[in-house]
């Protein structure tokens, strides 16, 4: 059973339709990749299935741990609870806090003693407490930012702040992960690490990846599944190379031919 | 010892080492009756910039509606310890009007904490002013003339102890998770939802637990100054409190009591001016703003485990 799937998503912003009848079903431990030009839908499709958006018509289904949920009518923080982490566009960091406050929020919902235990600083606060600041250095060590920990996050570099994003939505402890253009603004070496990271992220946490990426080369190195949109619908779906000898795809991304 | 033993014992004597002070001074009579006031008023200041600031600068949610939930603890004590004029009267009454408070903040925080920025600044200030109102014009509160004849139960050390649990209950919560999580979605709504965090849920405990410590504030106000007005919980009284924080620094706990503090002493100390005075409080805010517009303190914290981290550090380097 696929662990996303998405039957006739449509999103009309008043006369317009963003997305259109879009199905999709994504197995587990998949990287898809999603691409199309600009304007096509991808964030909006990301921003439906995260609930930022409420879809005008269509179902999401979620399949974890062999339960069925429908996100369709959630809030961002439920589909995220239920297991979906996503990083964003132009990153979204808590950019006044420290790097490791960072982690410490992405592990809080699932490690969460409550309001009062915290203020009466019960035994198990502390237990909790350091517990979770062993879980975040180790994951920031992962991904060798354990030396920034109490550096406040709008210092990092560029790159490191990506790959902070990333720290911060696998420490929910998510099943899918959906990363909205990882690679933007960086140079070959950088994404070429970036993708490096992504497989490594996608074996030892055991996730299924969904990927909106514009660098061809991060989608085709490292997507084993592609769609690709085109004004809000569906154009294809297939592997890197059918994708990359699809006629409909590249007359979407170099135009007819003359 | 553990920094976390160290950190206590270091706080818990700074707290009895300015218990101490004050009670020396009081007896060698440094601070006078009239002083008393001043130290009074700044404690209770305490209390409601603290709170606030968890609302304000830890949620980030702009409140204008303090003194309303100030004014429900005042008449809720007022009214208890008029018929029981003892200190089970004077507890019955904090806990009271800090469960009624709690109640208010509760109902209004569904519709108001929807909104954002100038819009809630707006609805909480309107909710303020519909507290005050009602007050204005019940029976039980004596409308317009309010409450006389209070008991007089309100002591500066029962006053000292109560700030000092309020700063620990408002910096426990800082420094917890769901604290943590407060604090992200001040610093970004949709991030912190994209993790899991129920952003309505932070913004109302904050809003619930600030407004619970402005009603201990009131009962202390009320059995201390024995006569209770609506017009004391105006909407004035609110931006005096905004004032503290937002001096203070927005986030700092450390700031807002320093700022009670300092704007307590400045407004002792220019008192024989006149309107002198005013002037030159808002001179000092001014140059404050201009200056370090994110406060005082900006988001900064006198914290004690520091302190450790700091000597540790020196160490190391030697």
């Amino acid at each position: 059973m696929s662990i996303l799937a998405v039957e006739k998503l449509t999103k009309q912003f008043g006369g317009l339709t963003a997305v259109s009848e879009i199905d999709l079903a994504i197995q587990k431990n998949e990287l898809v990749g999603l691409i199309g030009p600009n304007g096509a839908g991808k964030t909006t499709f990301f921003n439906l299935l995260t609930g930022v958006y409420k879809p005008t018509e269509g179902k999401i289904t979620m399949n974890v741990d062999g339960k069925s949920v429908s996100l369709v009518g959630k809030r961002t923080d439920q589909i995220a609870a239920a297991g979906v982490a996503r990083t964003f566009q132009n990153i979204r960091l808590f950019k006044q806090l420290t790097v490791l406050d960072n982690v410490l929020i992405g592990l809080h919902k699932k490690n969460n003693i409550g309001t009062i235990r915290s203020i009466l600083r019960f035994p198990s606060f502390f237990k909790m407490e350091d517990r979770l600041r062993k879980e975040a250095l180790e994951l920031l060590a992962i991904f060798d930012l354990e030396d920034s920990a109490d550096v406040l996050a709008e210092n990092l570099p560029y790159g490191k702040q990506r790959r902070l994003e990333i720290v911060r939505a696998l420490a929910t402890k998510p099943a899918l992960l959906f990363l909205d253009e990882p690679a933007a603004g960086m140079n070959p070496q950088e994404s070429a690490e970036l993708t490096q990271l992504i497989k490594k992220i996608q074996m030892e946490f055991d996730l299924t990846v969904i990927l909106i990426e514009h660098d061809m080369s991060v989608v085709m190195n490292v997507c084993e599944r592609i769609y690709v949109l085109e004004y809000g619908r569906l154009l294809a779906e297939g592997t890197p190379e059918e994708i990359r000898s699809n006629p409909d795809v590249l007359r979407a991304y170099l135009g007819e031919e003359h | 010892m553990s920094k976390r033993m160290k950190t206590i014992l270091v706080w818990v004597g700074a707290a009895i080492l300015g218990f101490a002070l004050i009670q020396i001074a009081i007896l060698t009579g440094w601070i006078t009756r009239y002083y008393e006031m001043t130290l009074m008023l700044i404690l209770i200041n305490i209390m409601l910039a603290v709170g606030l600031n968890l609302i304000v600068g830890i949620s980030g949610q702009l409140s204008l509606g303090h003194a309303g939930f100030m004014a429900i603890g005042a008449y809720t004590t007022g009214i208890v310890t008029k018929m029981m004029p003892n200190l089970g009267g004077f507890a019955l009454g904090i806990l009271g009007g800090v469960v009624l408070s709690g109640i208010v903040a509760y109902i209004v925080g569904i519709p108001t904490l929807r909104l954002k920025g100038d819009y809630l600044a707006i609805a909480t200030l309107g909710v303020g002013e519909i507290i005050r109102i009602t007050i204005l014009n019940l029976d039980i509160t004596n409308g317009a003339r309010g409450l006389s004849g209070i008991p007089k139960l309100a002591t500066w050390y029962y006053a000292y102890i109560v700030a000092l649990l309020i700063i620990l209950v408002a910096a426990n919560y800082v420094n917890s998770s769901p604290g943590r999580a407060t604090i992200s979605v001040r610093e970004d709504e949709i991030a912190a939802e994209s993790l899991g965090i129920n952003t309505k849920k932070y913004k109302m405990i904050a809003f619930m637990i600030g407004t619970m410590t402005a009603a201990v504030a009131g009962s202390f106000h009320a059995t201390y100054y024995q006569l209770i007005v609506p017009s004391q919980f105006d909407f004035v009284r609110s931006i005096d409190i905004l004032i503290m924080v937002v001096l203070g620094g927005m986030g700092s706990l450390t700031g807002s009591i320093f700022a009670a503090v300092f704007l307590g002493l400045l407004n002792h100390f220019l008192a024989d001016y006149g309107a002198f005075r005013v002037i030159l409080y808002a001179i000092a805010l001014i140059l404050v703003m201009i200056f370090k517009p994110s406060g005082l303190f900006g988001r900064k914290e006198i914290k004690a485990s520091k302190l450790f981290n700091w000597k540790k550090k020196e160490a190391s380097r030697s």
